[in-house]
Order: C-alpha cells, then structure tokens, then sequence
C-alpha cells in the first residue's frame, strides 16, 4: 500500500492508510479476509490432486502400496520435520513482529528460510534418486524392480503433486526474503504493522499444511 | 448502523491536487501511463470494456464462419479440420475472454464501488494487476491458436486432448492464467462487499447487482482453482504423457469430465448470476417500482451458486454413469431452476403495476426475460435423463446453453451498457437506434438458435461439419438469423461510438433511478463522491410512489 496517495506519516511503526479505506482497522481486516480467501483457493488447487490420487488409488490399490513403500521414508520425514519446525519460526516472526523486534523478525526469517532451502536440498536427491532408477511418470517410467498395473500413475501423481508443493516452496521463500529485508533494513514492523509479516506467514503455513497431507498420502499409507 | 468519527475524516480526507474542482475520472490524468497503470476501479473496468468488446469482435467473426460453413450440407468455404479449429477457437474466446469476464470485470468493477460507497475496491493494485493477468492468458490462447489451433472444442475432453498434436498446451495454460485473473477479481469484490460499505449500507441494503456479483465471486473463487489444475494436468499430460487422464496409460478420462464439469457448471452460472443482477437494477429502474422481494432475490443468487456445486452431473449423463447418480444429478439440476424461477418471478412482480418507462435497457430486459425462461425450461426437460440421453452432444443442447448464457448474458450486457453508459462517459444515446438495434438482436438471436432446437430434435448432432439435405432448411434459416444479429450489433456499435463524443450530455441521473451509483456525478470523479463519505439511509430500489419517482439526493 506505500506507493498511494494518502498516507499517515509519523511515527515509526505505523503503517500507512491506503486512500480508500475508512481506517486502518478496516485496511488490515481487508488484507486478513484477502488472504484467507486466496489460501482456500489454493487449498482447492490442491484438492483436485487430491480427488485424483484417492480415484487411483482406489482403482490400484496395489500400485499405491508398491509405489509408497518405494519412497524414501526417512528423508520424507526428516523433510516433514523440517518444515513443521519452519512454520514455527515463521510464527515466532510475527510473534515479534507484533513486539516490534524488527531484528528477531529478520533471523526467525532467516532461520525458516534456511529450512526451506534445506526442504528443497532433501527434495531434491530423492527426485534425483528417481531419475537415476527410472521411477518416473507416465511412459518415462522404466524402473524394473515394480511391476504391478498403475505404477506409473502413482508417479505420475507423485511428482505433479511434489512438483506443485515445491513451486509453491519457492514462491512462499520470495515473498518471505521480502518481509526479512524489510525487517533488517527498514525496521518498520510493529504493533500496528504486522500485517506483511503475518500474511507471509500465513502463506508459509499452508505450505507447511499442504506438506501434512501429501506426507502421509504418498510415503506412509 | 453509526458512522464512527474515524470513517468520517478518513472519507472526508481531501485528495490533494484537486481540492476544489473534482475532474471527472475521464480527464484526470490523460497520458496513456496515466490509464495503463491507473489504479482506479472505473478506469480498469473501461479497459476491461476495450478488451472484451474486442474479443467479442473476434469470437463473433468465427462464429459466422461457423454457421457460413453451415449453410450448405458438404465442403462450402473450410476444411473440416478448420472447421474444428474455428468452433473451438470461438467458443474458447467467448467463454473465457468473454463472458466470463464480461459483466463482474467490467461493470463490476465500475459499479460495486459506487454502488457501496466506496472509493474504490479493496485492493486496487490487484485489480489492475488482474487486468494484465488477463492480457497474458490471452496471448497464450491467442498465440496458440494463431500457431496452429486446436480442435478439441472449448472442453478439452480428455483422451482426445492429451493425444492431439495440435496446440494444447499454450492455450491451456492460457487458460490457467485467466483463472487466476478471474480468482482475483473475485477475491477483491468479497473483501470489498465486507470491508468497504459505506455507513448505512447494511448487507441488505446492497443493491441486487452487488449481491449478484458477490454470489458470482464466491464461485469464482471455490471453483476456479480445480480447473486451473486440471488445465495444467491436461497441458503437461499433452506435452510428456503422463497419463492421468489417458485409459491407455491407467488414466481415467471420466475422471477429467467429473473435474472439469465441477468447475465448469458453476463457471455457467459465474456468466448467468451477474446478467440476473443487471436485470434486477434494471427492471426496478424502469418500473419505477421497489424490486418485489428483495431479500427472495438476493438469497436466490447465493442458492443457485450453492446448488450449481452439485449438479455438474448432468453433463455426463451418457458417460457411464449409475443409474442412482443419474436420478440424483438429475434432480439436483432442478433445483437450481426453482431459485431460477424464484428470480423470475420477482421480476415479473416488479413489473406488474409498475410504471414501465420502455427504453433500451427495458426491451433488453423483456428479451432476457424469454431466453432466461425458455432455456431454463429445457435445461429442466435435459435434467430428465431419458430425455438427455436423446438430445445429448445434440444441436439441441448448443440451443440450450446459447438460449440461457448467450441470450441471457448478452442481454444483459447490452442492457447494461446501455443503462450505465451516461454514468460512465456523461451521455446519453439514442433512444431510437437502442430500440432498433434491441429488436434486431432479439429477433436475430430467437431466428438463430431456435431452428437449432429443431435441428437437435430431429437428430443433428453438435460439432459435425456436414450434415444430411434434410437438415439444410434450418441450418439456412439459423445463418440468416446469426447475419441479423451482427447487423445488430454493426448498428449498437455505431451509435455508441457516436454517442461517445456527440451524444447529449446526460447530467447525474437520467433514469431518475433509486441505485446508489446514481448519487455521484456521470462520469465520477476519481474517488467516486465529492466532499464526505456519503451516508445511505434509504434502501437502493425504493420507490416511493411509482408514478412520481423523485431524484434522490445525495445525504
Ligand atoms: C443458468 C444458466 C445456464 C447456463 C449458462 C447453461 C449452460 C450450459 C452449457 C454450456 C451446456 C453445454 C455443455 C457442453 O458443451 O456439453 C449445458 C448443458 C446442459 N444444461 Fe445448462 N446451462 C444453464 C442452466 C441450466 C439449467 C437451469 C438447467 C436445468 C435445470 C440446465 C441443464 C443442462 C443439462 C442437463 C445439460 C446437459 C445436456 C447434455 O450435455 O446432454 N442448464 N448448459
Ligand atoms: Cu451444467
């Protein structure tokens, strides 16, 4: 909201009243009820994965037990771990953003960011691991060591739904480097301006949720 | 509800270059950077206007082609693969750069603000940003469709999609992206009806097109993203076979059709809900008369957006399903005719004792009035599986859905150009012409779609290029009304154009109707209302005594 007209200069840590709202209050209400829209939207995104996998997996139920077995479980885990304690210090970020800790904001960020690179790294060797013995989708798949009907689907729907989930990662570690940068350099998060921190996190959070539930679908059940 | 001290000085907040004189939106700021990074609601609605008017212009030209190629059994002037090429660009470009957002994107995004007493929507940025998502998913489409086209109508029906070798993959994902433009439109007007009503405006003080655009948001926003992955599905699939969808592979492509119809029958009604809300205004308006329940009319909107979640079913009757998922799809379709007919008959009270001032907006109105309720019918009689298992993938659907969402909507569009256009450019057009025109269209449109319910009914399946000699008669008769129609429309664009510029000089409320949008100055300036937040203490359709309808004044 900076570049609008109206703004309520003065003391650090207010934020600014874009024009066309009646109040602060209201602005930050309008930017909560946003964003609460914007994550169902996503959550429906990843429900049509979702029915996908459970028609699938209905229709090949042995393929999904061959297929999940065959996944790396404790680096599933481990990434698991990962992120759930990423959420956490995204939520101490806004914690201190509300104290106005602009520092404290800035290294809880840094901290869930390094998570997040962490989270990629991991991903990252077990798709490699995949391209190496041809556990891949659709006619790509050549791996010789499963054979049961389905099987490729079950990768298939492995690496869109991973694939999906990782995109959203990356996009989720942009918006939070921008909220880190403002706390270091500008410092300008407080009681009355949390909102950028907390809407950030609220992104990172369902990042971390959607993770909850594609983390049993794919390596446990 | 109280104004609180804060909400006044915020509102009363001057805008600092123009303290005293207040230009109209139109003349603030006359560089083309001033409109093509403008955060204003009402200039990005006008954008809006350009582009979909433009892609109508396209849509349309295929559209003659089609029924030119029509007009004789054989080869008359395509190929058959051009042929499919051309129906599924047109009803790509109508549906998606169209009529989805034809009426929220445009007059929603000028109106709800004004009509809520808003200085703009709640996050401007995002609107324009939505503007040029928009434009992006365009290209793909359109650069799809230049590089080579695609045949798979506008419904993508898997396995075809994820076989053929003609462009999928961009214009799916061209698709994609208008999905996201559509969310955030959406997004921005429910956040704008909850955080942005002037004081006095309660929730059942919103004017009916608010709440039909508020009902269309909601299921803009539910449905919207499960397409946007199925597009994705389908464009990767078409590019790597995956075989999600392909029964070669595992696949299931029944599975692409439960998806897609999941989206894609609430998406009708995305196109219907905002044409219902248009009609409402206006039907009130021009029979001087309050809307006959209000409350039945504004919760109609939300039941059918409700419903329409759960009837998507009757898209796939002949696809294998059960028996029992047939009957239960088959009647949750007709429920949504009973919200349906709860609105019709709402407007056909408001008109009845009314004082019916019949202008070009009204004869659109009795227009849309046909096509809303014919189409709804035999949207009914196909929700009886025996009777679609017959006219499914028929020319008697195409009739159908042309009936309800093309009549319907561009109805509606039309009466709501001509209805706001003194708010929005200041004139007024010329009444004689909007008749003509108005009577052309509707005439033009019931002789081209209704030889098409003939044809259906006598068996002439949807989507083929040739067709027995017994079917000529009809087909001819369905091209010459598709010919009047775009005359019609030759004619609306003309005069409009002229008005524009020579057009009289229309003062702040031509109609003398009740419509909050109609307190502040045509063409507005560019926070919508001089001076202090207004305050609305009367409901927006109150007509006092129909005979004698007053100006109301701004409080
Ligand atoms: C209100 C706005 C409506 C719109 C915009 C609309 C639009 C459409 C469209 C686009 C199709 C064809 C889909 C295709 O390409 O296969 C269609 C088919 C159908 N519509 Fe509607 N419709 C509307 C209302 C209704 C209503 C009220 C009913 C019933 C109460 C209904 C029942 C059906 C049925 C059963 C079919 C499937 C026919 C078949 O494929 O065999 N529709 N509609
Ligand atoms: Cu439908």
């Amino acid at each position: 909201m900076q570049s609008s007209a109206h703004t309520a200069d003065g003391a650090a840590n207010l934020p600014r009243l874009a024009g066309h709202f009646a109040s602060l209050e209201v602005q930050n209400h309008a930017a909560r009820l946003g964003m609460w829209l914007f994550l169902a939207t996503e959550i429906l995104l990843f429900a049509g994965l979702f029915v996908c996998y459970g028609c699938y997996r209905f229709l090949y139920p042995e393929a999904w037990a061959a297929g999940s077995r065959s996944l790396d479980l404790t680096m599933g885990t481990v990434n698991t771990v990962v992120l759930i304690t990423s959420s956490l210090t995204a939520a101490l970020a806004v914690h201190y953003a509300k104290a106005g800790e602009n520092k404290k904001v800035g290294v809880m960020f840094v901290l869930t960011l390094l998570m997040a690179v962490g989270f990629l790294v991991i991903k990252y060797f077990e798709y490699a691991h995949k391209f190496h013995i041809g556990t891949l989708p659709g006619r790509y798949y050549h791996y010789e060591g499963i054979q049961v009907t389905g099987i490729p689907l079950y990768f298939t729907v492995y690496f869109c739904s991973t694939a999906l989930h990782a995109f959203h990662v990356i996009i989720g570690m942009a918006v939070l480097s921008v909220a880190m940068v403002r706390a270091f350099r500008k410092k300008d998060f407080g009681p009355n301006n949390y909102t950028m921190v907390e809407l950030g996190s609220m992104y990172w959070h369902l990042v971390d949720l959607v993770w909850i539930f594609l983390f049993p679908m794919l390596y446990l059940v | 509800m109280t104004p609180s001290s804060s909400i006044d000085t915020a509102g009363a907040a001057p805008h600092d270059e123009h303290h005293d004189h207040h230009p109209s939106y139109l003349v603030d700021g006359t560089t083309i950077k001033s409109w093509i990074l403008t955060v204003d609601h009402k200039r990005i609605g006008l954008m809006f206007l350009f582009f979909v008017l433009l892609f109508f212009l396209v849509g349309g030209i295929f559209a003659l082609l089609i029924r030119l190629e029509l007009l004789t059994p054989g080869p008359t002037i395509m190929d058959a693969m051009t042929y499919n090429r051309t129906f599924t660009l047109h009803g790509l470009v109508m549906i998606f750069l169209f009529m989805i957002p034809a009426i929220p994107a445009v007059f929603g995004n000028f109106m709800l603000p004004l009509m809520l007493g808003a200085k703009d929507v709640a996050f401007p940025r995002l609107n324009l940003a939505s503007l040029y998502i928009y434009l992006t998913g365009a290209v793909f489409m359109l650069w799809g469709m230049l590089n080579g086209g695609l045949d798979t109508g506008w419904t993508f029906y898997t396995p075809y999609s994820t076989h053929t070798t003609t462009t999928v993959a961009p214009v799916m994902f061209g698709a994609f992206i208008i999905g996201f433009s559509s969310i955030a439109t959406g997004i921005n007007f429910i956040v704008t009806c909850h955080t942005m009503r002037a004081p006095g405006i309660t929730w059942f003080k919103m004017p009916l097109f608010v709440w039909a655009i508020y009902a269309t948001s909601c299921i803009q926003v539910l449905a919207t993203p499960v397409i946007g992955l199925l597009t994705v599905l389908v464009a990767v699939e078409n590019l790597f076979s995956f075989g999600m969808f392909d029964p070669a592979r595992g696949g299931d492509p029944v599975l692409f059709q439960h998806l897609f119809w999941f989206y894609s029958h609430p998406a009708v009604y995305i196109m219907v809900l905002p044409a219902f809300g248009v009609m409402s205004e206006i039907v009130s308006t021009y029979s001087r008369k309050n809307i006959f329940g209000y409350r039945a009319v504004a919760y109609s909107s939300l039941g059918i957006a409700f419903v329409g979640f759960f009837a998507w079913g009757h898209h796939m009757f002949v696809s294998g399903q059960s028996t029992f998922d047939a009957g239960v799809f088959g009647v949750l379709t007709m429920l949504v005719g009973v919200f349906t007919a709860i609105k019709v008959f709402n407007w056909v009270g408001t008109v009845y004792k009314g004082a019916v001032d019949f202008k070009t907006p009204f004869a659109y109105f009795c227009g849309f009035l046909f096509f809303t309720v014919f189409g709804g019918m035999t949207g009914i009689a196909l929700g009886t599986v025996s009777l679609d298992v017959a006219w499914h993938d028929t020319y008697f659907v195409v009739a159908h859905f042309h009936f309800i969402m093309v009549g319907a909507t561009i109805m509606a569009f039309l009466a709501a150009l001509h209805y706001w256009f003194p708010k929005m450019f200041g004139r007024t057009y010329h009444e004689g012409w909007g008749l003509v025109s108005a009577a052309l269209i509707i005439l033009g449109f019931n002789a081209t779609f209704i030889p098409q319910f003939l044809l259906g009914n006598n068996g002439m399946p949807r989507r083929y290029y040739d067709y027995p000699e017994r079917f000529q008669a009809l087909n001819v008769a369905s091209t010459a009304g598709a010919t009047l129609l775009a005359f019609g429309f030759i004619i609306i664009a003309m005069y409009l154009t002229y008005s524009l510029v020579y057009g009289k000089v229309a003062g702040k409320n031509p109609w003398r109707s009740k419509g909050y949008e109609w307190l502040s100055e045509s063409p507005p300036p560019t926070h919508n209302f001089v001076g202090p937040q207004p305050t609305f203490p009367e409901e927006p359709h109150f007509y006092v005594d129909p005979k004698k309808a007053e100006v109301p004044d701004a409080v």
